[in-house]
């Protein structure tokens, strides 16, 4: 059936099963907003309409990473397409699948600088996984089929797909092809038969499963941390979960890896790394075996490369053959989906016992909690923790209010903990949240922010209020840049160079100009009271807590030196 | 294979398609890597095209790159050439000062040592086209510049494995890079 690109785009969405798209419209993307009146396109498929489209990219980010199904979002050329590369780069961090497309100026106009002409395929090539710019409208189903499929497997991430305007109002025929006949069809069918051979994933290695067993018989003190990989891998987390069970070993995670294991589980040392706990510091410092799932040792989890678990034999479990070896030295790997290779290893797996070594972690207690008359931020989360069971969305933007719901809120399924881990995209939290709770209408979804990054993205009120998303914006408001002024305060001789937020708004005026309730709280009880009232409301709240400045997170590690170099406890 | 710093010949088979060099030659500059040498050109197969990169680095940091390569989608293969295994040539053109017979008769001479040959005369001066390795390229050039080198270019290394196996024979490595088995 002859249809034109825009009608493709849309046709696409649908083989998908997509049904929402976040997105902004503007003039070389109309040919394709317009099908969603033109042809109905607007029943099958919802379209988000957010205030910005950096709020657009953060929301599709924060869907696909709570539903785990491939996140979309539109943006036009120019200045759409590049306030989309925060957001792009958020995605590719954290190996999150999101489809972006975005229009380009029409193929006659294309290299001339012309008006809101932008080269995003360039400007996005080193954070995408893939990205395509599509002259020609006989290619346009094809790469779309490629991309989705690219976005979502081995390990996931964001594609671009930028379409020339032309290439959308012309016609081409196009014939529907069912998702599962996709492998079989196009592009994607050479690009699978070229790896014809290795397709078969990752296929872990009996050799290597056999080796790791081994290396479990041995240890007398082994570890395991889990990042992200668990989380993405889908139906990893019931592998996992018997896995250290069986290995009864101390657990520790990243911060991507929160939800892996539930927050209070017996063997769950916690978030490891520059604001890791004690337990889990001090185990990777001392073990002898240490099992890597799915993390990539990032500078904030192996904050010196040189000494860390330097005791330990490290052995690294990825999908992706680049993770291994490049960022901290390892004794063995296995490459694999992290539920393919923890179902193998579960199959060889005796039941092990290490009590002695894990009262030796779990000796490693944390400085006890303040309780008195001011609001502290373990406080808030307690609160929310009790209230929502357990069981909330929590998207954070990044800074001292990330760690603490990463440290204090227990979280006990994947797609719980919503946060940009890798990139620390300030700015992140509300549109990652909107993005959730659209995924999850029946969840309680909570964005934690800080003062500092509600200012830069707090246009998204506006989308939560038009569209009655229930996302409850929880502000910790310090009035300054924590995490910047923590640094200042040990680092920089307590010079709090730029980092006083002293000023404007009023958040809580600012929700109600949106249309929002908004409250103001400075005690644990008053604050249980407004969140319980926002939780039953199913509307969306603005909540302002008020932290004390000089709050800070604990511990700490420094940058760059060996993980027991507590420089806070 | 040792662990030290050298000179590293890696070749990258990839899809014939624009934007291909762009992305292959940024990975290694935003990974921290100096090209020292690139060359490019089609293959038998009008769908491919064979890059021949040289970095300098150790045995960590090559295996590096050759799995950031592998990652691309446009990456078919990537193989490191060794030496002892490989064969290595670049074509250089010098022009050279040639303004009497005396001259230019010598050197023709030298030419005609290193089995260079020819491309150009003109009444002041000569082009030469050398073909070799670095080491031959940079004797050629050192006596060269006694007459004066007015210009020189070159194409950059391309290598080859010796023996009857190829890149393509390579590619099963490409087992740990592929897009898993879910890829709906």
């Amino acid at each position: 059936m002859k249809m034109r690109g825009a009608r493709i785009v849309m046709e696409c969405l649908l083989e998908q099963g997509v049904d929402t798209v976040f997105g902004y419209p503007g003039g070389t993307i109309l040919n394709v907003y317009d099908e969603f009146e033109l042809s109905g396109y607007g029943k099958k498929i919802t379209h988000i309409l957010t205030s910005h489209e950096q709020g657009a990219s953060h929301a599709a980010d924060g869907y696909a990473r709570s539903t785990g199904k491939v996140g979309v979002c539109f943006a036009t050329s120019g200045p759409g397409a590049t306030n989309l590369t925060t957001g792009i780069a958020t995605a590719y961090y954290d190996s999150s699948p999101v489809v972006f497309i975005t229009c380009n100026v029409s193929e006659s106009l294309v290299g001339k600088d012309s008006f809101q002409e932008v080269d995003i395929t360039g400007i996005t090539m080193p954070i995408t996984k893939c990205n395509y710019l599509v002259r020609d409208v006989t290619e346009l189903a094809d790469v779309m089929r490629e991309a989705f499929a690219i976005a979502r497997s081995g390990r996931p991430g964001p594609v671009l797909i930028d379409i020339v305007k032309n290439v959308t109002s012309d016609e081409c025929d196009f014939e529907p092809l069912p998702l599962e006949q996709h492998p079989q069809h196009g592009r994607l069918a050479k690009l699978l038969s070229r790896a014809s051979h290795d397709l078969k994933d990752p296929e872990p290695d009996r050799e290597d499963i056999e080796k790791l067993l081994d290396m479990i018989d041995a240890a007398q003190r082994p570890l395991v941390l889990v990042g992200g990989g668990v989380i993405r891998s889908r139906g990893a987390v019931p592998e996992f979960r018997k896995f250290v069970e069986l290995l009864d070993a101390p657990v520790a995670s990243t911060i991507m890896g929160g939800g892996a294991l539930p927050g209070d589980h017996r063997l769950f040392t916690g978030m490891i790394g520059m604001h890791g706990s004690h337990a889990s510091n001090y185990a990777v410092d001392e073990c002898d075996l240490l099992i890597a799932v799915g993390c990539r040792f990032s500078d904030r989890v192996a904050t010196d490369p040189a000494t860390f678990a330097s005791k330990a034999k490290v052995v690294h479990i990825d999908i992706d053959r680049a993770e291994v070896d490049k960022n901290v030295k390892t004794a063995h790997h296995i490459i694999g989906d992290a539920k393919e290779v923890l179902a193998l290893l579960n199959q060889g797996m005796a039941q092990h016992n290490y009590e002695d070594w894990r009262q030796w972690v779990f000796s490693h207690k944390e400085v006890p909690l303040k309780k008195d008359d001011i609001l502290h931020p373990h406080e808030v989360l307690e609160v929310i923790q009790q209230v929502t069971n357990s069981s909330a969305i929590i998207a954070t933007d990044v800074g001292q209010h990330q760690m603490w719901s990463a440290q204090y809120y227990h979280f006990s399924r994947p797609g719980q903990l919503i946060t940009s881990g890798g990139f620390g995209t300030m700015g992140f939290g509300v549109g990652a949240a909107m993005g959730a709770q659209l995924g999850n209408p029946g969840e309680v979804v909570v964005a934690c922010v800080g003062d500092g990054g509600f200012r830069m993205n707090c246009n998204e009120l506006a989308t939560l209020e038009h569209y009655n998303i229930p996302v409850i914006v929880v502000i910790f408001n310090n009035h300054t840049l924590g995490m910047v002024r923590q640094w200042q305060h040990l680092i920089y001789g307590e010079r709090y160079s730029q980092t006083d937020l002293e000023r404007g708004p009023d958040f809580v005026k600012l929700a109600q100009a949106y249309g929002i309730q908004g409250a103001r709280c400075s005690q644990m009880d008053e604050f249980e009271l407004t969140f319980r009232k926002a939780v039953e409301s199913r509307q969306p709240w603005v909540i302002e807590c008020a932290i004390h400045k000089d709050a800070m997170v604990h511990p700490m590690v420094p940058g760059g030196a060996p993980i027991t170099n507590f420089l806070l406890d | 294979m040792s662990d030290m710093v050298k000179r590293r010949t890696l070749s990258v088979l990839v899809s014939n398609t624009s934007g291909v060099l762009s992305q292959v030659s940024r990975l290694f500059s935003r990974k921290g890597y100096n090209i020292e040498s690139l060359a490019v050109g089609t293959t038998d197969d009008p769908d491919l095209s064979r890059i021949t990169i040289e970095v300098m680095g150790d045995d960590a940091s090559t295996r590096q790159i050759i799995n950031q390569l592998g990652k691309q989608f446009c990456v078919y293969s990537v193989q490191e050439l060794v030496p002892e295994h490989s064969i290595r040539r670049e074509l250089v053109m010098f022009k050279v000062r040639a303004e009497s017979a005396d001259v230019r008769n010598e050197i023709i001479q030298v030419a005609n040592i290193f089995r260079a040959s020819i491309i150009d005369v003109s009444v002041k001066s000569l082009t030469i086209a050398l073909i070799g390795d670095e080491t031959k390229a940079a004797a050629m050039q050192a006596l060269l510049e006694t007459f004066g080198i007015l210009e020189l270019v070159r194409t950059g290394m391309v290598a080859l494995e010796r023996g009857a196996y190829t890149i393509e024979d390579e590619s099963k490595e490409k087992t740990e890079f592929n897009l898993g088995k879910s890829v709906l």
